[in-house]
Parts: structure tokens; sequence; C-alpha cells
């Protein structure tokens, strides 16, 4: 028989610590909106607009067209004419462009007797983003087909999976809420541990289960918080469509959260000062982070590795994530990443009030 | 009184920390309605005995049973019937003083009815009600005290564990406190009370003092003083460092104790006539003194028990 007047009494005593206490209630506020700035725009791997110039010394329709092919696909912009392949040369070694183009003079008779190369472009290679997007430019040239409107795709070569912020950020949902919830719990408690707070309670007739789930249900609520600032600045910043139905996607995070709240808990039994759940909040991150799906593509990576992060709940949660965000997949249809979710989180509760003592020692 | 089952009774308690032996195969019992007075220096083990009591410690070796309950096997039994004011303030800093008495209202599950009377009755004993709103990190030792005190009668335990609960409190504050401790005895309660105040021993039904984890003495304060192993001599001087070095080594010396500029000079009982004999030996010194006997008080039952060892 657990008492809802202690489990609310905790949830209400914690609601007033995150209300009073500046940093981690900025923390609330501050950790998604600067993870998601900086993952949305600087690990974009959308490469647009390279600065470009052009030496045209064929000057025909076909070589202009092509040229205007080139700068259509935003992969670059056409900044200027130069003189002379040699200056295309010099403007990239003192970084005032990125690529190059050079057509030859016989570009035209190159063409038609099918003599490759038929252009010629200069990339800035000391930037492997800007070699790996010239290698799709490259094909512009391959064929009469060059000159086709719409002929000429940009492909993102080096990585589809992730290649736009559309796809990073409701992934980014389940990083920064397995960062964030698990570092607030854990220290949530810790705090308690060495503010002596806790020796007083544990003289109360306050059973574990209580305190545990009186101490998450405010970071519940945080959590979805959470996860709506990041999927509004997503929509708003970055054009993010949401596809799937809300409330499925709510209902899963929701199950995710509790999941990574419970693995809060446990550190929280673990760890004697703030800091040291601040280092173990972090030894469990980033593997999260690194195996999950969300830096590297699941497929890629050892069959080991993989056994290994389907017992994170990030991978699961990634793969709701994208499912209901981007595809429209309702929940029923990924139960498959539901249930793992829904045992981590009854797995590892149970493991953190067992480990949980009433005692000092 | 003697015939009740006690509140606390422990046989043999003892509490290793690695090597260090914080508390060393300890008796006792504490009848059920009585103040239980708990001195010794820092260190002695004193709060290591309470923790041990309320089932927050296991102890190493020895048994306790509080209330009835064996604390090793079912402390949870415990927690609903004590209070426990820890040495340390433990309540919450960055809560108001309301809202930490609401907390622990909830937490004992008070029936809702009763929470808010009970809250307030609290507030007006411990004078707390001006500071209703104030966050309790930013009262002043001795409110912070008063209000840990309020906290852990909230509940009206049977049984109070107070670890230096007046150590910040002011002499008006602290006869209050001592007041109110009586009432609730009178009221059926019982506490077992740390404290390095003399005049605070003084007024328990009974006193236990410790030494280095080990019970050095123990009865009501009456009988510690009626049977301290020692004449006491009491000196007065114009040279109290001078004196008192020479006393200490004078042999049946056992101790010297400093009350402001007078000192109490522990004697050993075998010696007859005491007075004549220092005041001989601190005339041949040229020491300047006038000696006469007097009655044991607790400060001398506490030099006596905690000296050397
Ligand atoms: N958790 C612990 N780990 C190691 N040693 C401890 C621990 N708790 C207490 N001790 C040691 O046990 C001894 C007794 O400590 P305790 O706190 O019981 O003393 P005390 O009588 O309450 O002292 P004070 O008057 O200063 O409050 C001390 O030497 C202390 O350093
Ligand atoms: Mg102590």
């Amino acid at each position: 028989m657990l008492s809802a007047t202690r489990i609310l009494a905790i949830a209400r005593k914690e609601f007033f610590h995150l209300r009073r206490d500046r940093l981690t209630g900025g923390m609330v506020a501050g950790i998604p909106i600067v993870m998601t700035l900086l993952f949305g725009y600087a690990i974009n791997h959308d490469v647009r607009n390279l600065r470009a110039m052009v030496v045209d010394e064929a000057n025909t329709s076909a070589s202009r067209a092509l040229v205007a092919d080139a700068a259509a696909s935003q992969v670059i912009r056409i900044v200027g004419r130069a003189g002379s392949p040699g200056a295309l040369e010099e403007m990239i070694a003192s970084a005032e462009i990125s690529v190059g183009i050079h057509v030859p003079p016989d570009f035209e008779e190159r063409l038609a007797h099918g003599t490759p190369p038929y252009i010629q472009v200069l990339a800035d290679d000391s930037d492997p983003v800007v070699l790996n997007a010239m290698r799709g430019l490259n094909g512009l040239a391959v064929g009469p087909a060059a000159r086709q409107p719409g002929a000429v795709e940009i492909r993102p070569l080096y990585n589809p999976e992730r290649r736009t912020a559309v796809f990073i950020v409701p992934g980014l949902c389940g990083v920064i809420l397995t960062l964030t919830m698990v570092l607030f719990t854990s220290i949530a408690v810790v705090r308690e541990r060495e503010r002596g707070n806790l020796e007083l309670i544990i003289t109360t007739p306050v059973r574990a289960l209580e305190l545990m789930t009186g101490k998450i249900i405010p970071y519940i609520f945080i959590g979805y918080i959470q996860i709506t600032l990041i999927l509004i600045l997503g929509m708003w910043l970055f054009d993010v469509p949401v596809r799937g139905d809300l409330e499925d996607f709510y209902l899963g995070a929701g199950v995710f959260v509790i999941s990574i709240l419970s693995l809060g808990l446990l550190i929280s039994t673990a760890a004697e000062t703030q800091f040291q759940a601040f280092q173990m909040t972090f030894m469990s991150f980033l593997p999260q982070l690194l195996l999950s799906g969300f830096m590297f593509p699941f497929e890629g990576m050892p069959r080991a590795v993989q056994y290994l992060s389907e017992a994170f709940p990030l991978t699961h949660f990634l793969r709701i994530v994208r499912g209901v965000i981007l595809r429209d997949a309702s929940l029923p249809m990924l139960t498959a990443d539901l249930w793992p979710l829904a045992l981590f989180f009854l797995v590892v509760m149970s493991i953190a009030i067992l480990r949980f003592r009433k005692r000092l020692d | 009184m003697s015939g009740a089952a006690p509140a606390i009774e422990a046989r043999g308690l003892t509490r290793h920390f690695g090597d260090l032996v914080a508390v060393d195969r300890l008796d006792m019992r504490v009848p059920k309605g009585s103040i239980y007075g708990f001195l010794g220096p820092n260190g002695c083990g004193k709060s290591t005995t309470i923790r041990m009591l309320c089932g927050l410690l296991l102890p190493t070796a020895g048994a306790a049973y509080v209330l009835g309950v064996d604390v090793r096997r079912d402390p949870e039994a415990l927690k609903s019937r004590i209070g426990y004011m820890t040495q340390r303030f433990s309540l919450y800093d960055d809560l108001s003083v309301a809202e930490n008495l609401r907390f622990m209202s909830e937490i004992y599950r008070l029936p809702r009815r009763r929470r808010r009377p009970a809250i307030e009755a609290q507030l007006k004993r411990f004078r707390l009600k001006d500071r209703r709103n104030q966050l309790a990190g930013s009262l002043s030792g001795g409110q912070r005290q008063r209000l840990a005190l309020a906290a852990v009668t909230l509940h009206r335990p049977e049984l109070l564990f107070l670890d230096e609960p007046t150590s910040a409190v002011d002499p008006e504050s602290r006869r209050e406190f001592w007041e109110m401790l009586f009432d609730m005895v009178d009221d059926g309660a019982t506490a077992l009370v740390t404290t390095h105040f003399m005049d605070e021993a003084e007024r328990c039904h009974a006193l236990a003092i410790l030494n280095e984890g080990s019970l050095v003495a123990s009865g009501s304060p009456k009988t510690l003083m009626a049977e301290l192993p020692a004449s006491v001599v009491e000196v007065e001087t114009g040279n109290p460092r001078a004196v008192r070095e020479f006393l200490l080594r004078f042999e049946p010396v056992i101790d010297v104790a400093q009350l402001g500029s007078r000192l109490h000079a522990l004697v050993t009982p075998e010696l007859p006539e005491p007075v004549a004999v220092l005041a001989a030996a601190l005339e041949r010194d040229g020491l300047d003194a006038t000696l006469r006997r007097v009655g044991p008080n607790l400060e001398d039952v506490f030099v006596m028990a905690t000296q050397g060892g």
C-alpha cells in the first residue's frame, strides 16, 4: 500500500526545488535550445552555397547551360568570373572561394568526341566536406544529359541517412532527454544525500518506492516541456515536418522518459557526490549518443555493438520518434520498440529500489 | 516507572568504522517517560549510537530494542513512532518554514484534517509564526533548530532523539525548549538528548557519559555527583595557570577543572585532609591560593569520567 499523500508531498517538494534553483531551472529550457541550435545548424550535412568562380573559355550555349545547372543545384553559389585557371587556383589557396569551375576552350569538341574530362572542377579539398560535395558536382559533365534540366541531381554522398536537420531534430529529442533527465534525477537524489536531507528522510516511515515515484513525477513534466520545446524549435527553424500523430508521439515519449528517469535513479543509488553523479551520467550518455544510431548509421555497426545498443533506451526511442514524426507510423506499429523501453523501466527501477537502502552505511 | 518495559534497551551495542571503534559494547536502559542525557567529548560516539538506535546504522555487534522493536530486524516498524532531530540541520534550505512542516506532516501521514491545525500549533509553540514564509536556509541558527524541533515533534512521537538540539539556541529559547521537553514527557513521551551543557545535563532524569565509544558513567545527576570517586577542592587564586599546572603534576590530584577564575581539583578519595595537603604543597612552591572543600558538581563528574581514559 503506497501512500499517494507521501508521493505527492515528495513531488511537490521537488517542484519547489526546481522553481527555486535557478541553474537547474535554466537548464530545463537552456539545454534543449542550445543543443537544438547547435545540432540543427552546425551539424548540418547539407552543403550549400559554396563560393565558386567560373572560367568559361568555351563560352558556348552548352557551356553556359552547364554552369547554370551547377548553380541551380545550390551546392555552389557563383560569385564571379575569373580570367584564367591559374587565378582560380590562387583564389582557392587564399580561401576566397571553395570551388573553381574551368570550362576548357575545346569543351564542345570533347563533348562531341566523348573524350573526358569535359570540364575541370577545382575543389578546396583541405575541407573534406567540400571535396565530397564536388564529387557530386562532377557528375555534371558526364554526358549530354547534363544539358537536360532536372537531370542533374546532387546527391548527398557521405551519409544519406542523416543529411538534414529534418532527420536530426526528432532524434535530438531523445539525445537531449537522455542527458538531462538522467542528470536531473541522479543529482536530485545525491544532492539530498550531500546536504544531509536523506538522514532525515530515511528516519521517516516513507518507503523507497514512494520516494522514487515522487522524485520522478516532476521530471516527467520537465521531459515533456523539453520535448515540446525541441519540436517547436525544429518546426520553426528547420521546417521539421510532423507527419504522425502528436498523441502517439507524446505517448511514446512518456514511456521513454520514465525509462531514462529510472536510469537516473539507479545512478543516484551508486553516486556519493553530485560530481560522481555527473560523471556517471556522462558515462551512460556517451555510448548511447555514439551507438544508438543518432551519430552513425545503426546498420554500419558490428553485430555485437548492435546487440549492445538494443539495450539502450535511446536506440528504441530514435526509431519511435523517426517513425512517428517522419514516416507517420502509429504507435501499434512500433510496439517492437515500445516494449523494450517498458522492460528497461521495470528492470532498472526495480534494481534502483532494491539498491536504495534506508540506511547510512 | 521501573516495572514497565523500557523505551530503549541496548546490550553490548558496538559499531566499528574500519579500524575505529566508534561505539564500544554499550549497555543502556532508558525508562519510558524520562529525559535521558547523552554526554561526552566530540567524537565519543553519541551520534553514532543514536543512528544505530534509529535503525540508520547497523550495529557491528550487540543488540538494541527501541520501543520493543529490534532495530536490526525491523527498523521500519519504528519509524512512525520516533522523531530524530539530526545534529546537522536536515530540513530543506530552499523550502519555507511552512512548506517544510507541511512536507513532514504529509510524510508522516497526519490525517488531512489535522495537518493544518498541527502545523499552526507548532508554529506558535516554537515562535515561528512570523517566519512561516521565510526560506529555512535564511533562518538564524537558533530559529533553524526550533524549526527542526517543530518538524520532528509534529507527529507526536513516542520517543525523541535530539542530537544537540540547543547548540545554537539562546538562553531564553533554551529554557523554553526544556520546558517544552518536560511538557512532552509529562504527556508520556521519552527523550534522549545529547548536549555539551552541564546545566542541561543536570535537568535530565538520567545521564550517560561516553568517552571514546565506551560508557564511563551513568545514573541520575544526583547519584553521579554523590558517588563521584574523588574529593573536590575549590581553589581560588590570582594565578590559575601556574596553580593548575602545579596541581596536575601533584600525585594525589586526578584532574583539574577550571570554572571561571576558580579551579576544581579532583583528589583521590583515599587522601585524608585533602585541603590541608594541597595547601601545604602549594605554599611550599610559593603559590598563593585559598582552598576549601566543596561538594562535586556535574562538571566535576564529567571531567572525572572523561579524563585520560
Ligand atoms: N560514517 C563514518 N565513517 C567513518 N567514521 C565515522 C563515521 N561516522 C562517525 N565516525 C567516527 O566515529 C566517531 C564517533 O562519531 P560521532 O559522530 O558518533 O561522535 P559524537 O559523539 O556525535 O561527536 P560530536 O559531539 O562531535 O557530535 C568519530 O571518531 C567519527 O570520526
Ligand atoms: Mg554528534
